[in-house]
C-alpha cells in the first residue's frame, strides 16, 4: 500500500463522525440498562450467579461447628468454585441467557426493528447492545464472585483479613475479576453472533461448551480458538483435578498474563467483527421467528 | 437530490416464497396508497423501503438516499410499522423520548419533540402510563407518535387506522392529510380502502407480490377500460330510461336503484353512453338529476383488476 493509500485512509477514518456514534453508543448502553439490569425473566441467571454465595453464606452461618476449616483448604475451595462452577457455568449459562436476549430476544418479541429503524449505524447497535449487556453480566457476576471471596474469608476474622490485606488474598480476588470480565466478554461476544446466525442457540452453547471443555487438549493452533485456553493461564491458583475434571484444569505451557489478556481480547474483538458484520445484513422478519 | 422514493426492478423472495417481483416505482411527494388483500406484499413493499428486508434483486432509494446510510436516511424517514410490540416496561412518552435520543439529540430537545409528537396524536394524558396498558388504539397512536416525533420527510404507515375508533380515525386521517399538504411523502398501506382513497393523491394496487396498476385513482381506471363503467343516473322515471339504454349494444346491463330513484348502468363505451344519455334529456324523455361514476374508487377499481366485477362496497 502507497503512502498516499495509507493516509487517505487515515484522513477518511479522521473524517468519520465519531462524536455521533459516541453519542449514540452511550445513549444505546444508558437504554438497555435501564430496560434491562432487573428482569424478573432473568431470574435463573440470577440464581446461576448467587447460588455458590449462597452456599458460602450458609456454610459460614451453620456448617463450621464440627471440625475448624483451615484457610489454606478454604482458598483450595474456593478456586474449585470458581474454575468448575462459575467459568464453567455459571458465567457461562449467565452470559447465553443475557446476551442471546439482545438480540434474538428482542426478535421474539418483535421490538427489535424499533432500533433498525433508528438513525444508528448498524455496528455502532451492535457494539452499544455488546458493551450493554458485557456491563450487565459483569456487575452480576462480579458482584457474585466478589460476595463469594467475602464470604469465605470473613469468618476467619484476623486471620482471614491478614490473607486478603496483607497476603496473596487480593491479588487472587483481582485475578477472578479479571477473568470474569474476560469470561463475561468472549463468551458475551460468542453468543452475540449464535442469536443472530440461529433461531435457537442452545445447541451451539453446548458444542461450544464441549469445545471449551477439550479445548486444553487440542493442538496449540486449534487453543488460540478457545477462551477458556485465555482464563486458564490467569488463574491464581491450580485446582488438581482427577479424572474428567483434569481435562478442565490442564495447565498448557506457561503463558505472560498481558499476552493471556491480549488473546482473550483479540479473540472477542474478531468475534464482534464477525457479528457486525452480520448486523449490517441482518433482515427483520418476524414471520418466520 | 431526488424528491421521489424509487424502486428499481425490485425483487424480494423469502426462500422460494414470494414477496415481491420487478416492481419498478417512482412516487412523487403527496400521499401515496398502497392497496391489495392479505399476503399481497404491501408490508414487504414498505420494509424493503426502510431496509428493515433486502432486496434479492434491484435497488431502492427514498429522496437519493438508500437505507444503508442509516444517519443520513432515518432523520427523514418515520416508519409505523404494524407490529403490536413494544419495548419491555416503557411509557409512552419514554418510548418516543428513546427514540429520539438515539438521533443524537440533547435531552431538552428529545423531551419537547416527544411531548409534541404525543399532544399531536392525542396522546397526552396518557403519556406517562406504561404502555403495556394501552388500548390498542392508544398503542397505535403511540407507535404514530414514535415515527413523526422527529419531523421526518417521508411516512411510512403500515395499516395506521387499524385498531382505532371512528373519532381516532377521522383525525389520524386530517393529520396524514395535513402532513401530505405540507409536502411530505405519506405512503399508506390500509385495506379501509373508501378512508384512504379519499385522502390519496395515488394509489399502488397489488397482488400475489405484483404490482398491477399504479397512479391517480382515475388514470388507473382508464387503464380498466375494456371492464363495463358502472354509472349511476339519478331521475325521476328510471324504468323509461333503462328500456332506452337497452336498445343500445354498448350498454351490458341497466338495474334499477333500491330507492326507486335511479338506474345503474353498465357500459362498454362510456362516449356513446354519454351522447345517448344526452338525446334522451334533450328529447325531453326522462329528467336527469345527476349522473356519478359507481366504480371510480379503489376497493371497484381492485375488484376489476383482480378478476372480480367491480362492485363497490
Amino acid at each position: 500500500m502507497t503512502r498516499e493509500k495509507i493516509s487517505a485512509a487515515i484522513k477518511s477514518l479522521k473524517d468519520k463522525p465519531w462524536r455521533l456514534w459516541g453519542t449514540q453508543l452511550r445513549c444505546l448502553v444508558a437504554l438497555e440498562t435501564r430496560r434491562n439490569l432487573f428482569s424478573w425473566r432473568a431470574t435463573w441467571v440470577y440464581f446461576l450467579a448467587f447460588a455458590p454465595t449462597v452456599i458460602i453464606l450458609l456454610h459460614a452461618l451453620f456448617g463450621r461447628g464440627r471440625e475448624r476449616e483451615t484457610l489454606s483448604e478454604d482458598t483450595m475451595v474456593l478456586a474449585g468454585i470458581f474454575q468448575f462452577y462459575y467459568v464453567r457455568v455459571g458465567i457461562f449459562f449467565g452470559t447465553l441467557g443475557i446476551f442471546t436476549g439482545l438480540i434474538r430476544g428482542e426478535m421474539v418479541e418483535r421490538s427489535l426493528h424499533y432500533y433498525m429503524l433508528s438513525p444508528v449505524r448498524r455496528e455502532v447497535l451492535l457494539l452499544g447492545k455488546f458493551v450493554a449487556g458485557s456491563l450487565r453480566a459483569l456487575l452480576l457476576m462480579g458482584t457474585a464472585v466478589l460476595g463469594s471471596f467475602a464470604l469465605m474469608y470473613l469468618p476467619f476474622g484476623a486471620a482471614g483479613q491478614r490473607y486478603v490485606f496483607d497476603g496473596p488474598g487480593m491479588s487472587q480476588l483481582l485475578s477472578y475479576l479479571l477473568i470474569t470480565a474476560l469470561a463475561c466478554m468472549g463468551y458475551g461476544a460468542i453468543f452475540l453472533l449464535f442469536s443472530m446466525m440461529m433461531k435457537n442457540p442452545a445447541p451451539a452453547a453446548l458444542v461450544l461448551m464441549g469445545w471449551e471443555a477439550i479445548s486444553s487438549v487440542m493442538p496449540s493452533f486449534l487453543q488460540k480458538f478457545s477462551i477458556a485456553t485465555y482464563l486458564r493461564h490467569l488463574m491464581p491458583i491450580t485446582v488438581p483435578g482427577e479424572g474428567i475434571f483434569a481435562l478442565l484444569t490442564v495447565r498448557t505451557e506457561p503463558t505472560p498474563t498481558w499476552l493471556a489478556v491480549a488473546g482473550a481480547l483479540t479473540l472477542t474483538a474478531a468475534i464482534l467483527v464477525v457479528s457486525c458484520w452480520r448486523m449490517r445484513f441482518l433482515e427483520i422478519s418476524y414471520t418466520t421467528e | 437530490m431526488s424528491d421521489r422514493i424509487i424502486f428499481d426492478d425490485v425483487s424480494k423472495f423469502y426462500g422460494e416464497v414470494l414477496g415481491v417481483n420487478r416492481v419498478t416505482l417512482s412516487l412523487p411527494p403527496g400521499i401515496t396508497s398502497l392497496v391489495g388483500p392479505n399476503g399481497s406484499g404491501k408490508t414487504t413493499l414498505m420494509n424493503l423501503m426502510t431496509g428493515l428486508i433486502r432486496p434479492t434483486r434491484g435497488s431502492v432509494s427514498v429522496m437519493g438516499v438508500a437505507p444503508a446510510d442509516a444517519y443520513e436516511f432515518f432523520r427523514m424517514v418515520g416508519y409505523c410499522t404494524q407490529f403490536d410490540s413494544f419495548p419491555r416496561g416503557v411509557t409512552g412518552w419514554e418510548f418516543v423520548y428513546d427514540s429520539l435520543l438515539l438521533h443524537g439529540m440533547e435531552a431538552k430537545q428529545a423531551s419537547a419533540l416527544a411531548n409534541e409528537a404525543l399532544i399531536r396524536v392525542d396522546l397526552g394524558p396518557a403519556a406517562n402510563r406504561k404502555v403495556a396498558g394501552y388500548s390498542k388504539g392508544m398503542r397505535q397512536k403511540a407507535r404514530l407518535a414514535q415515527s413523526i416525533a422527529h419531523h421526518p420527510t417521508v411516512l411510512i404507515l403500515d395499516e395506521p387506522l387499524n385498531g382505532l375508533d371512528p373519532m381516532a380515525r377521522a383525525e389520524s386521517l386530517a393529520l396524514f392529510q395535513e402532513l401530505g399538504r405540507q409536502g411530505m411523502h405519506v405512503v399508506i398501506s390500509s385495506h379501509v380502502l373508501e378512508e384512504v382513497d379519499r385522502i390519496s393523491d395515488r394509489v399502488v394496487l397489488m397482488t400475489g407480490g405484483y404490482v398491477i396498476a399504479e397512479g391517480d385513482i382515475h388514470q388507473v381506471r382508464q387503464e380498466v377500460r375494456d371492464k363495463p363503467l358502472q354509472v349511476l343516473v339519478r331521475c325521476a322515471r328510471p324504468e323509461l330510461l333503462a328500456s332506452r339504454i337497452f336498445e343500445t349494444d354498448h350498454c351490458v346491463e341497466a338495474k334499477l336503484h333500491a330507492d326507486g330513484n335511479g338506474v345503474f348502468v353498465r357500459t362498454r363505451d362510456v362516449d356513446q353512453f354519454y351522447l345517448l344519455l344526452n338525446r334522451i334529456v334533450a328529447d325531453g324523455l326522462v329528467q336527469i338529476e345527476a349522473i356519478t361514476p359507481a366504480d371510480d374508487d379503489a376497493n371497484a377499481i381492485y375488484q376489476y383488476l383482480i378478476g372480480g366485477d367491480g362492485e363497490s362496497a
